[in-house]
């Protein structure tokens, strides 16, 4: 308990930013019409890729021998990098015929 | 370097804001492409950043993060470029899955290699587990939408006791791991145990409820990604984590909202469970049509609403339809469609559709809307929909989808239901509209259907 309590005063800074981010979260997100769900969803998709920054911060920091690290890590890395690429691409791809049909 | 430090600091905050500027202008539709690209842009930048922050001590090892960013970009890139529109629901079902084992391999990585105080070990394992159920529960969405498993295969009886026994032994497992220590052993464990409940948890969830389930994954990725930002000290991270996870849940409650379902009911009921008084057809016969007499409906009719369902996607039938629609619109006849908020299998799937069709976007009327013009329709067109329609949710306490709200097709003056054979919904439910003294079925593939009455309609 004691150490979990540190842990708060620790990162006091990041609670603070995490409860503020999930409130302009609700708010920037609430009412979006039903014709952007799919795009929403899938562009947010994509953002949640964002992961890929940890795998990078993971193999840049392990030694250069340590196998284990490196290759989960750039499995990771892999992984990531096809939500980030195919979840923005596909989402541009619905929004131009959306946007097609408007002219 | 400390400017260095500055600046990566500086690109990190301005990825952040465009992530929120890029979600705000999703929103609408004039923007949204735009909002995109933001994103996009804000992704990119946070990436320049972690490459560049000369704060991260270590190996370097950029040959091994190139490769997978290469890899990686090119399995996206081309996934996407090729994916047919009608698989849309699977494709970000399988982008999903990816971004959370992404989130599980590296909490796997943190907890076996780095000595963790207990914030840290609470967090890490938190994130491994959303991480592993987004995984594999992504992964089976997949596979169900794509048609490679279906429902029958994967659900066991007595599953959702099953379910929440698993539940339970997976938070109990977790409480032994922060409160009495980890072993190798012990978080492979756990590891297994967290994708196994993935794939259970997603397992007796289909038809109808699958909008729900996959917003939700959605959400979970999104929140293992913030809890690995917690790891890492990443604000960025959290911040792109926080705003998908809090968009998920968005999504995920007006899905449950527009099917009248608490989110528990959902994850824990299922449809399979109810729906006994419904499915019996009692001897009635429903009455068929041909394309001839349907055509000449159509043609001689002022105003046909179509309502698409998942069936259309199924058939591929969107440029079909609106071939049919500029057909009758020339002909003098008014053509509307009614898109309930869970036809098709994701938030939205009508609308990507008949936006690739070309549909344009006045055409398409919302519940309320199609519910209040129905009664002033003269020809309604079902088009491989069923649930949504159905008169049960209205009429029938008995019924498992009794007080969704549903399109009143039988308040207009007549209702063809395109549909391959009698065989009830998704959700298993007998769906009386087809014994309506106003419906006439259409039996048949829908594109096919379709394509016929269109050469019907040009020959009158």
């Amino acid at each position: 308990m004691e150490s979990f309590m540190q842990f708060i005063s620790d990162n006091l800074l990041m609670i603070y930013l995490l409860i503020f981010t999930v409130i302009l979260g609700f708010e920037v997100i609430s009412k979006v019409p039903t014709v952007l769900h799919t795009p929403l969803m899938s562009g947010a998709n994509a953002i949640s890729g964002v992961i890929i920054i940890g795998a990078i911060i993971l193999i840049r920091r392990s030694a250069s021998d340590d196998l284990f690290s490196l290759i989960l890590g750039s499995v990771a890395i892999t992984l990531g990098m096809i939500n980030v690429v195919g979840g923005f691409a596909v989402t541009d791809r619905m929004l131009e015929m959306f946007k097609k049909k408007k002219k | 370097m400390i400017i260095q430090n500055t600046l990566v600091d500086i690109a990190y905050l301005i990825g952040a804001i465009s992530f929120v500027w890029g979600l705000r202008l999703l929103g609408s539709p004039d923007t949204a492409r735009k909002g995109n690209s933001y994103a996009a842009f804000g992704m990119g930048l946070g990436i320049l950043a972690v490459l560049l922050d000369p704060r991260i001590l270590g190996g370097g090892n950029y040959l091994w993060i190139g490769g997978g960013m290469i890899v990686g970009s090119l399995i996206g890139w081309l996934t996407a470029k090729k994916i047919q529109m009608t698989a849309m629901p699977q494709m970000v079902s399988i982008f999903n899955g990816l971004g959370g084992a992404c989130a599980a391999i590296l909490s796997m990585v943190e907890l076996m290699t780095q000595d963790l105080d207990k914030g840290g070990l609470v967090i890490s394992l938190f994130a491994l587990l959303i991480g592993a159920i987004a995984f594999t529960g992504s992964l089976l969405a997949y596979l169900k939408l794509d048609g490679k498993v279906w429902d029958s295969q994967v659900t066991w009886p007595k599953h959702n006791i099953i379910n929440q026994v698993l539940l339970l032994l997976t938070i109990a497992f977790f409480i032994y791991l922060v409160a009495v220590g980890h072993t190798t052993g012990l978080l492979i464990g756990f590891l297994v145990l967290s994708l196994f409940y993935g794939w259970s948890f997603v397992a007796p969830i289909g038809g109808a409820d699958m909008p729900v389930v996959i917003s939700l994954l959605n959400s979970f990725t999104g929140i293992s990604a913030a809890a690995a930002g917690l790891i890492y000290g990443s604000n960025f991270m959290l911040v792109g984590g926080i705003l998908v996870g809090a968009s998920g849940t968005i999504l995920t409650v007006l899905m449950c909202q527009a099917m009248n379902r608490s989110l528990f009911n959902v994850l824990i009921g299922g449809f399979s469970a109810a729906g006994g008084a419904a499915a019996t057809d009692g001897g009635q016969v429903a009455k068929s049509t041909t394309a001839i007499d349907s055509a000449i409906l159509l043609n001689y009719s002022s105003s046909v609403m179509f309502v698409p369902g998942y069936g259309l996607a199924v058939a591929q039938a969107q440029k079909a339809l609106k071939e049919l629609d500029d057909l009758l619109e020339s002909n003098g006849v008014e053509v509307k469609y009614a898109i309930h908020p869970v036809a098709g299998r994701m938030p939205g799937h009508m609308n990507v559709l008949l936006a690739e069709a070309d549909v344009p976007y006045p055409k398409l009327l919302d519940l309320d809307d199609a519910n209040a013009a129905l009664p002033s329709t003269d020809v309604v067109v079902i088009v491989g929909a069923n649930d949504v329609v159905n008169p049960a949710a209205n009429d029938d306490p008995s019924s498992s989808i009794y007080g969704m709200p549903v399109l009143n097709v039988w308040e207009a003056k007549h209702v063809i239901v395109m549909k391959r054979s009698m065989s009830p919904g998704y959700a298993g439910i007998q769906n009386q509209l087809f014994f309506h003294e106003k419906t006439k079925m259409f039996f048949g593939d829908a594109k096919d259907s379709i394509q016929k009455l269109t050469s019907e309609v040009k020959n009158l």
